[in-house]
């Protein structure tokens, strides 16, 4: 039988991984969505596992919905990429900074 | 070790270092492929944890649908790989000073001492008869159904969005484009005019010459 910390810590290290994603790849904005995928996927494994452990299915539910959202969200965000690129010919983060004045 | 927890560190495994390439690897189309492969393991371990359902939904909707669309369109644009990575190692320290933290700080709160499973018990595990997708489906329709249509909403924004975001209309020299507004506002009196005349009796033609020519 497979622990409940077994999970948890299996989806903390996914987490903290992607979430060093995040500071390692600050200039690549595609790697940046993927680290926030992972991130979403680390948060999910927690709700399934607690999920299974309290016999309630609505972890479950809630997981369908953040699926929902991460799908929609990277959708929009792949669409607005590729409108930079259009625009910019680059997607290096430090090429965005128009908006601060 | 019991068959099912080798299974289920093989699978982790197989996830967090696909998930460390993922973050390290310098192509993002291979960063995009390994990301495939942590989906998949990860998909597994949902399995193990009896969310059949979203174990197989994470592999036909990201798998097959989120991941494609990243490959997409990481292959259509022409990056300069060298320039995107130029900051890795200055920022490695501290991403790996802050992963580590951030790890610890987690083990303190849900390492075994609080959720090992000794102190939790094991779950209930469910027979051969039990259906997961039934499990799902009859709170998703009758307890979250407002959720649910709201969700349905969300994903009808995401697609317009994305459509009405990556659009790009074309000077009309180099492309010819259909004005709907004013298709639909055609009515049959800008189209067609009716012409009142006078009957006219058409003479005898004469015989056509057309061997002489």
């Amino acid at each position: 039988m497979i622990a409940l910390s077994d999970y948890l810590i299996f989806s903390a290290i996914l987490f903290t991984m992607s979430m060093a994603g995040i500071f390692l790849n600050r200039k690549n904005i595609i790697i940046l969505l993927m680290s926030i995928e992972l991130l979403l996927l680390a948060v999910n494994t927690n709700l399934v596992a607690f999920s299974s452990y309290l016999n309630d299915v609505t972890g479950q539910i809630f997981v369908f919905f953040i699926l929902t959202v991460a799908a929609a969200e990277a959708a929009i965000g792949l669409a607005i990429i590729v409108l930079v690129f259009r625009n910019r010919k680059s997607i290096n983060v430090d090429d965005l900074g128009s908006l601060k004045g | 070790m019991t068959f099912e927890q080798f299974i289920f560190y093989v699978l982790a495994a197989m996830a967090v270092v696909s998930g460390f390439m993922v973050i390290t690897v310098r192509n993002p189309v291979k960063a995009a492929l390994w990301l495939v492969l942590a989906f998949i393991s990860t998909a597994g371990v949902w399995i193990m944890a009896q969310a059949e359902f979203l174990g197989l939904v994470l592999i036909l909707v990201y798998v097959g649908a989120v991941m494609v669309l990243f490959l997409f369109v990481v292959m259509m644009l022409d990056i300069n790989l060298a320039k995107l990575k130029e900051g890795f190692t200055r920022y490695l320290s501290l991403g790996a000073i802050a992963a580590i933290a951030t790890f610890g700080m987690m083990y303190m709160v849900l390492g075994p001492a609080h959720f090992g499973l000794e102190v939790t018990g094991a779950p209930v595990v469910h027979g051969p008869d039990y259906s997961n997708t039934a499990a799902i489906a009859v709170p998703l329709y009758t307890t979250h159904a407002y959720a649910f249509v709201l969700a349905a909403v969300l994903l009808l924004v995401g697609i317009v969005a994305a459509i009405a975001l990556t659009i790009r209309r074309r000077a009309p020299k180099e492309v010819l484009y259909q004005n709907i507004d004013k298709q639909v506002k055609t009515q049959a009196s800008d189209r067609l005019r009716m012409v009142k005349m006078e009957a006219v009796v058409e003479k005898d033609l004469p015989e056509k010459e057309e061997e002489s020519k």
